[in-house]
């Protein structure tokens, strides 16, 4: 799908510079997209990828460059600008009213808000029409909020090309979807490109990156560190470009697992929200053995982490730790179970934003000896164990007393891993852990669990990546809507298998029986 | 418009736009004093010189500060927690009642055990005021602004069942107030012969304490932990229900001692008109310190001093007391933005 080189330019970034202060968050960028073509933005989290796009969209203003869509400059600073010349964007967060059908939610805004009445016919053939040719199968009449994640990303499409998008930007749009579903997206964006439609693909994900795209641009730190045409390159050199280093997968070495440190025996918890609760779930996690869990997200993940992390219990079923099951089960008890907690989310859950390095090390364990005594803080003793994190997590910072929202995310989960593993735990619940942290800080997470794991504890890894969770896990599980399929040893299952699974295949046979443990 | 955030802003954003919010306040007030036919500068002179111009100006100053430091630390440290009582006017008068209840001869002590005893009892009756809000808060997710603050007028009309009833001073000639309290139940002056009681020092080392509380103890860590982020001190073991409720306990205590600290300190005995709003202009006072303890007590002289130098200027220049309110309000305004804007700066567009 390379186009010609000759090909008409619609879109030029023209030596984009932003400074947030000291921070150049983009250093003289040029980027030029032709028609029909597949472009890729890759680079790591801070690497500058949604600064870029905020200027092009007119949310920021740059320090200086120009953009041109379709030969014309873009005033900067009018986000409608971009959106008028026909440029669409599809981002990571869907923008989408829930209560609303996908018709609705097509039209909203392209009509005056004081119309007497939606003339929906034109626009329901039209939709139907794009939907064909574009390969986006959606009903228009189904409400938004009932649809799967891969669905309304599908509505997103179609919303920007009713508006006529010549140019779309996806921003890391495969981060919640199965395999299934990403080939899928493929698909439609070859038959767009195919049409003369221009697409600027923003990941971190170099597998894809790979499929999909003709050129590959790779920014770190703000520059662009590279272009390269997609067929002259491969994973490990962009990889490369992309961290300036080279990188070390991590490696499981063979390991037995020892006994079950937690059981969970056909456990439900209550739904919460839009959140699925468990629905018969039997699990057990072992010594020695890391235990992923894939899944797309929103189908019990939360309630499972929620169940071990001590925020929930069982309404049904019974959860045993370390053999015996739990009198009352609270946040404390896990913790005084030996469980540690990695959370998803470390900037609302994980972390206090506005407490410093030393209050934050020590959320979990101020309660007691040696931080406090008799209800006094130890001040000195907490700023010892901030500072040993600091040193042996590596937390590249001002020191213990600088506040934890200055700190970038790989090194705020790094200060909340080694408050999690400075405990000594004998279970690690590892939720996302590497979700959103550039390379260098994805690998030194990663090998610290393994770490964990080498040396006895038994860990469960839920993780939307399913990448991650098959290079890391020993035994892996597919959570679908609160329900867990069987125990998959490593290696006997391939990613079109597990895709499968993750898509619902198989659950209808297997979850009377209740996930058996195959190890 | 949007704001931008600044990291780390400079000293002269740090010092200049407070600065320039006290500016626009007085600018304000001449203003005011201009509109009301009257000679700003003289106006001013005349605030400042009413407030702290003599002994007697400033220990007027200091006395009505004593109840705003207290209501003051009350909103502080519950605002700390994210629990936002707007009833400190209802403590207040619940420890006053208290000190009334006691005070009249209830208990046959001597002073240096009596006003002990009162001023606990006090704290604890005022801290159950605003324990049922809080559970209702805890319990059933009851929005506790609106319970506080109705709490107020439910505590004042019940304060003035109790002065028309069973509270009434039979040698009152008829007015809604209470007995006197006894000799050992007054608060002593700091210095005999001037205006000054122990209250303020009361005030003070309360400020001292809940400094400490916050910046020394396990309790201040908690409360401070759920007020900024209460889904991750859960997540990391804090009972949050119970910080609340502790939170409320201290806020409520410290704001019944305005009440105890009025009638034993300064007016003897208890009348509907105690406090002229003390707890809402806690509010002002906490919100003026960033809800810094120390900062209270600064706050609360400054806000005292305004009100004391409006009083006697008014009575000079026939100028309406009015202004005091108006300042107070321009200063809570123009701060709030002054502080908010030394951390983000505006973009147009």
């Amino acid at each position: 799908m390379a186009p010609e080189t000759g090909a008409e330019v619609v879109l030029r970034l023209d030596g984009i510079t932003k400074r947030f202060g000291p921070l150049v968050a983009n250093d003289a960028i040029s980027v030029t997209l032709r028609k029909g073509e597949v472009i890729a933005l890759l680079g790591e989290n801070g690497a500058g990828k949604t600064t870029l796009m905020n200027i092009l969209f007119g949310h920021y203003t740059a320090d200086a460059g120009t953009v041109e869509v379709f030969g014309q400059p873009l005033p900067p600073g009018h986000p409608r600008a971009a959106l008028a010349a026909g440029v669409g964007m599809v981002h990571q967060h869907f923008t989408l009213a829930d209560n609303l059908t996908v018709l609705e939610n097509i039209l909203l805004g392209t009509r005056p808000l004081l119309a007497p009445r939606l003339d929906a016919r034109e626009a329901r053939a039209r939709v139907a029409r794009l939907s064909r040719d574009f390969g986006l199968a959606v009903h228009p009449d189904a409400r938004v909020g009932a649809l799967s994640v891969g669905e309304r990303q599908r509505v997103e499409i179609l919303k920007a090309l009713y508006r006529d998008a010549r140019i779309l930007i996806l921003d890391e749009p495969t981060a919640v979807l199965t395999p299934q579903e990403t080939s899928a997206l493929f698909e439609t964006l070859r038959k767009a490109v195919a049409q003369g439609l221009s697409v600027i693909f923003i990941s971190h994900k170099l597998g894809e990156v790979i499929e999909i795209s003709s050129r590959v641009l790779v920014l770190r730190h703000g520059r662009l560190v590279g272009e390269v045409a997609t067929a002259d390159t491969d994973r490990h050199r962009l990889a490369e470009m992309m961290v300036g280093a080279e990188i070390a997968a991590p490696r499981l070495s063979e390991r037995a697992p020892g006994p079950a440190f937690l059981t969970l025996t056909g456990v439900d918890t209550p739904r919460r929200g839009n959140a699925p609760g468990l629905k018969g779930v039997t699990l057990a996690l072992r010594a020695g053995q890391i235990t992923g869990l894939a899944g797309v997200s929103g189908n019990g993940q939360a309630a499972l982490a929620a169940l071990i992390g001590g925020l929930e219990t069982p309404a049904k079923g019974s959860m045993e730790l370390h053999g015996a099951r739990p009198a009352d089960w609270s946040p404390r008890a896990a913790l005084t179970g030996g469980i540690a907690r990695i959370p998803e989310d470390r900037h609302r859950t994980g972390s206090v934003a506005d407490f410093t390095l030393t209050e934050n090390a020590v959320l979990e364990s101020y309660a007691g000896p040696p931080y406090s005594r008799r209800g006094w803080m130890n001040w000195r003793a907490a700023d010892d164990f901030a500072r040993r994190i600091i040193e042996t997590y590596d937390v590249r910072c001002p020191g213990p007393a600088a506040r934890i929202r200055l700190l970038s995310g790989g090194n705020m989960q790094k200060l909340i891993l080694g408050r999690a593993l400075e405990a000594g735990p004998r279970i690690i619940l590892a939720n996302q852990p590497v979700r959103g942290l550039d390379i260098g800080a994805v690998t030194f997470v990663q090998n610290r669990l393994i770490a964990a794991r080498d040396a006895g504890a038994a860990v469960l890894l839920i993780s939307e990546d399913l990448d991650e969770v098959m290079a890391l896990s020993d035994v892996i599980h597919v959570i679908y809507e609160g329900r867990l399929s069987p125990a998959f040893p490593r290696g006997t299952m391939t990613p079109a298998g597990l895709g499968g699974w993750m898509a619902g295949h198989g659950f209808e046979r297997e979850h009377t029986r209740g996930g058996a443990d195959a190890a | 418009m949007r704001l931008e955030p600044i990291a780390n802003p400079s000293p002269a954003r740090r010092l200049g736009l407070p600065a320039a919010a006290l500016a626009l306040t007085v600018l304000m007030a001449s203003l005011l004093a201009l509109l009301a036919g009257a000679n700003p500068f003289a106006t001013l002179g005349l605030i400042v010189k009413g407030a702290a111009g003599s002994k007697y100006a400033l220990l007027e100053t200091l006395n009505r500060a004593t109840p705003l430091i207290f209501t003051g630390l009350a909103v502080a440290v519950a605002f700390r927690a994210k629990l936002w009582n707007i009833g400190a006017e209802a403590q207040l008068y619940a420890g006053a009642v208290v000190t009334v209840l006691l005070g009249t001869g209830a208990l046959p002590l001597p002073s240096a055990l009596l006003i002990p005893v009162i001023a606990l009892a006090a704290m604890i009756a005022g801290a159950l005021v605003l324990l049922g809000p809080v559970l209702l808060k805890t319990r059933l997710g009851v929005d506790e602004v609106v319970t506080t603050l109705l709490f107020n007028f439910i505590m004042l009309l019940f304060v003035s069942l109790l002065l028309e009833g069973p509270m009434k001073d039979p040698m009152g000639m008829g007015w809604p107030k209470s007995p006197a309290l006894e000799k050992a139940a007054r608060l002593p002056r700091i210095v005999e012969g001037l205006r000054l009681h122990w209250g303020f020092a009361l005030a003070i080392l309360s400020a001292l304490a809940v400094w400490v509380i916050q910046t020394r103890t396990t309790l201040g860590y908690e409360i401070r932990a759920v007020g900024l982020n209460a889904e991750a001190a859960r997540f990391a073991g804090i009972p949050v229900g119970r910080v609340m409720v502790k939170t409320a306990l201290l806020s409520g205590g410290l704001a019944a001692l305005a009440g105890f600290s009025e009638v034993a300190g300064l007016k003897g005995n208890l009348t509907l008109d105690l406090s002229p709003g003390f707890g809402y202009t806690g509010i002002i006072v906490a919100m003026l310190a960033l809800l810094n303890p120390l900062g209270v007590v600064v706050a609360a002289i400054f806000v005292a001093g305004v009100f004391v130098g409006a009083d006697s200027m008014s009575r000079a220049a026939g100028v309406p007391t009015y202004i005091a309110d108006i300042l107070m309000a321009t200063a809570l305004l123009t701060m709030v933005l002054a502080l908010r804007l030394t951390h983000a700066r505006i973009r147009w567009r």
